[in-house]
């Protein structure tokens, strides 16, 4: 709307005006300008918060991603019964390729319930009453969730206080086997309440849940605390081993890449050789005349003791002499793995013989020299 | 189902006509279309003649039965604190003070409870709001389930500034508020009087409250002197609070299958 800030004051002038009949009054009207600032009138967007949308604008836009969706089948020449997300990421990055360095600002096509955020429908029925009973305390679902679990205490106890009647209570129960799980993060909490809850109130929350795990009886509630703990994923990576493999004199051998910094290798190590080493079909004194380089080479084999027993076969390309090095050394050591036992194997690995080496060439930024060099500094 | 919702769309502080809602939360899918145009003043008029029902009746709900003196006695309501919690405001309901801790004088108690109790039935007859407030820790819970089992709504935990006052950004806009506010104790957990006492009077909401020796009963509208610490004395008025209401509810449903209003139970709600 524009921003048309200049209002009219109309004012009459009935009275004193002399020789005007009563049945007909003059009234002469002056306009006065009055210019109000539509800084006045500008809504606060910020104490607006987060933006809404209604169900019926989300319904909509499932609508719309569903039609997209056949559209696009339809165009990838492909079934739109079965056009699944991976098909539609696949098809999008191919329609609109981009060479953007976040992926986030990637052009995407997702279902419009990941898109927008979970919001909650509205609260109550059509005579205005809140379907919640904890509606008027604001913070409905953790409430609830709270009123919920010191009702499970209560009962706890109760049963506690019969046994004890009887004579039957006794501290060696089975307790809930908790194995390795931990208590769900505040985040996730959020995410299973969808609303917002302060430190304060999940720091109670996790007290409360503590105290009803210390008590002797828990286990009658054991599905409600599961329900929220989280199972803790095992950490350790597997190591890929290459298969062995056997050509048609009966040997074997084994192939591994391996890479630093902008190097990329190549490896075929073959058993029962004599401990020689071609490169890019040279000979490696000729490649690598500095021994440093050739230590590295031999750094895997000396380890595990096999110095004599392989033949190497390797390519590399790209980098210089030092990266060549390291990536043909990555590279061998990930081949050995397949004729070496797990223990071995293990002991590379804590060597750092089968970890990539992540150090890349930094950037130079702009107004500095290089990546952290800064220009020379002149007092004046 | 739909017929409950008909009625709840017709009775009701607020006349809502034909809203058709659909809802996407899990949960709570609620679809009402009210198409009752045709015979709209004949249900205006009845209604009308079902709300007015209580006016003429004394004590429609026998609200007077629900319990007796004696029964406040055993609950141990009449006993309040020692003389120097004493609230000035509160002297003209102590009976007398024995070894310095204060009597509350129970003959006023009843005639003030059965006020509170008819008021209580009144407002849930016609489908009003209530809201139950306390903020003592050990009768949160039990406050809560008698909310539950009413149908009603409680807050028993930390009262946020503006949510009387500022309801309409403290939750959505179009929110409807309590039309009756029962506390069950009036002084929140450091032993001052409830923010919600003000604010209920700020914003015209009738209140019930049960106020202890120590406590201050001007700004409530229905004043109910009582103990609020012992644990029996708050079974009994979440007993009779719970009853109360639930009298009222069902003989609102009993009305309006009597006049024809709603289905009886076609569809089961």
């Amino acid at each position: 709307m524009a921003a048309n800030c200049v209002r009219f004051a109309a004012s009459l002038l009935g009275k004193g005006v002399n020789g005007a009949s009563p049945t007909n009054p003059v009234t002469l009207q002056l306009y006065r300008q009055i210019c109000g600032t539509s800084a006045l009138r500008r809504k606060n967007l910020a104490a607006a918060g987060p933006e809404k949308f209604t169900p019926e604008f989300i319904q909509k836009q499932i609508e719309e991603f569903e039609i997209g969706k056949r559209h696009l089948a339809n165009m990838m020449g492909e079934d739109p019964e079965n056009f699944n997300q991976e098909d539609i990421d696949r098809s999008i990055a191919y329609l609109f390729p981009s060479g953007l360095f976040e992926k986030k600002a990637r052009p995407l096509m997702k279902h419009p319930d990941e898109i927008f955020p979970k919001q909650r429908a509205v609260q109550w029925g059509p005579d205005g009453r809140p379907f919640h009973f904890l509606f008027y305390t604001g913070k409905q679902s953790y409430y609830s969730l709270m009123h919920e679990l010191y009702g499970k205490v209560l009962n706890i106890e109760k049963h506690q206080d019969r046994l004890r009647e009887k004579g039957l209570f006794s501290t060696e129960t089975k307790q809930i086997s908790l194995g390795t799980s931990r208590w769900l993060t505040k985040e996730e909490l959020e995410e299973l309440l969808v609303e917002t809850i302060s430190t304060h109130d999940y720091d109670r929350f996790i007290q409360l849940m503590e105290h009803m795990l210390s008590m002797a009886y828990s286990s009658l509630e054991e599905e409600f605390i599961l329900r929220h703990r989280q199972q803790l994923e095992a950490q350790t990576m597997h190591q890929v081993v290459p298969p062995l493999q056997k050509d048609d004199k009966g040997v074997d051998f084994s192939t591994a890449e391996g890479k630093r910094k902008t190097s990329k290798s190549s490896v075929v190590v073959r058993d029962c050789g004599s401990g020689s080493i071609t490169i890019n079909g040279e000979d490696y004194l000729h490649y690598f005349p500095v021994l440093q380089d050739r230590e590295q080479l031999m750094f895997p084999l000396q380890f595990t003791g096999l110095l004599g027993r392989f033949d190497l076969e390797c390519t590399v390309s790209g980098g210089g002499r030092s990266s060549q090095a390291g990536a043909l050394r990555l590279a061998i050591s990930r081949a050995l793995l397949s004729f070496v036992s797990e223990g071995e194997g293990e002991a590379m690995r804590q060597a750092g013989l089968l970890t990539l080496d992540p150090r890349v060439r930094e950037r130079k930024k702009p107004g500095q020299e290089g990546a952290r060099r800064k220009f020379t500094w002149k007092k004046r | 189902m739909a017929a409950r919702a008909l009625t709840k769309g017709l009775l009701g502080l607020r006349h809502v006509r034909g809203a058709t809602v659909k809802f996407s939360n899990t949960g709570h899918h609620f679809a009402t279309s009210s198409s009752i145009k045709s015979s709209e003043p004949q249900t205006n008029a009845v209604t009308e003649k079902i709300l007015n029902l209580p006016l003429e009746k004394p004590d429609l709900f026998r609200v007077s039965e629900l319990f007796s003196l004696k029964d406040l006695f055993d609950a141990r309501v009449h006993l309040g604190h020692k003389k120097g919690c004493r609230h000035r405001l509160m002297e003209p309901y102590l009976y007398d003070s024995s070894l310095d801790y204060d009597i509350i004088d129970l003959d006023k108690t009843v005639e003030h409870l059965q006020l509170a109790l008819n008021t209580t039935a009144e407002t849930a007859y016609r489908g009003g709001i209530i809201l139950f407030v306390s903020r003592r820790r050990q009768f949160c819970h039990l406050v809560e389930t008698t909310a539950k089992d009413c149908g009603e709504y409680a807050h028993t935990r930390y009262w946020q500034g503006g949510l009387l006052t500022n309801a309409h950004i403290q939750y959505s806009p179009g929110v409807r508020l309590p039309d009756l506010i029962i506390f069950l104790s009036t002084l929140n957990n450091v032993f001052q009087q409830h923010v919600a006492i003000r604010d209920a009077a700020k914003m015209k909401i009738p209140t019930i409250g049960v106020v202890d020796s120590n406590c201050n009963p001007s700004l409530i509208t229905y004043p109910v002197p009582g103990n609020d610490d012992t644990p029996v004395a708050m079974e009994l008025y979440c007993h009779l609070f719970k009853m109360t209401i639930n009298r009222a509810k069902d003989k609102r449903r009993q009305m309006e299958l009597l006049h024809g209003l709603s289905k009886p139970s076609v569809s089961s709600s």
